[in-house]
């Protein structure tokens, strides 16, 4: 493969990530985010001071199925791993 | 493979896992395979009064696919050396194709 920096492949855009903080989106209406210390081919990750954010929608009773109340519960975790089969996306937040 | 390493530097100390079903179980890592299955003893459910029917068990097997986090021991986890481990492992996979 040709030796020039940047990115051949999509993995490469986490490896750029390592030792930055992330965002991740996950299954289950969850979002992290944390700095990136490592990852593998299934996408489990090990992160740190991450905080995690978790969407709870409550429909309402008598509103239309559209609507619904979001609740947002917080917390803050010192160094988590992620198993990979639950992980949507992976982003720098920095540069969005 | 990288992960499961890391696991293993870990055995003997105290995890939380937290499981897709939202269960959480601490307790003190035994084991892990590659499948990163793990074995805990002397485990704590964390809600009690949501899951008395765990109240009994003492130790437990986890299939490693129902596991959505691990609570890690950030004192016992070098951050430095896994970026490095991982950049490794990155280059390596790339090399083989």
């Amino acid at each position: 493969m040709d030796a020039s920096p940047g990115i051949q492949e999509p993995f490469d855009l986490i490896r750029l990530s390592l030792s930055e903080r992330v965002f991740v989106k996950l299954r289950g209406d969850r979002e992290l985010t944390g700095i990136l210390h490592a990852y593998d081919g299934h996408m489990n990750l090990i992160l740190s001071d991450v905080e995690e954010t978790i969407m709870i929608v409550d429909a309402q009773d008598g509103a239309s199925s559209a609507q619904g109340v979001v609740n947002v519960a917080k917390r803050k975790l010192e160094m988590l791993f992620v198993r990979g089969d639950g992980v949507i996306l992976v982003s720098p937040p920095s540069r969005t | 493979m990288l992960i499961f390493s890391v696991f293993k530097t870990l055995t003997d100390q105290r995890v939380t896992v937290e499981l897709k079903n939202d269960l959480s179980i601490t307790g003190t890592l035994k084991s892990v395979d590659q499948f990163l299955n793990i074995r805990l003893d002397a485990i704590e459910v964390l809600d009690q009064a949501r899951h008395p029917h765990m109240m009994a068990v003492k130790n437990c097997f986890i299939r490693g696919s129902v596991v959505r986090y691990v609570q890690l021991p950030s004192e016992h986890v070098d951050t430095q050396l896994l970026e490095d481990a991982t950049r490794r492992e990155a280059a390596n996979s790339n090399k083989q194709r």
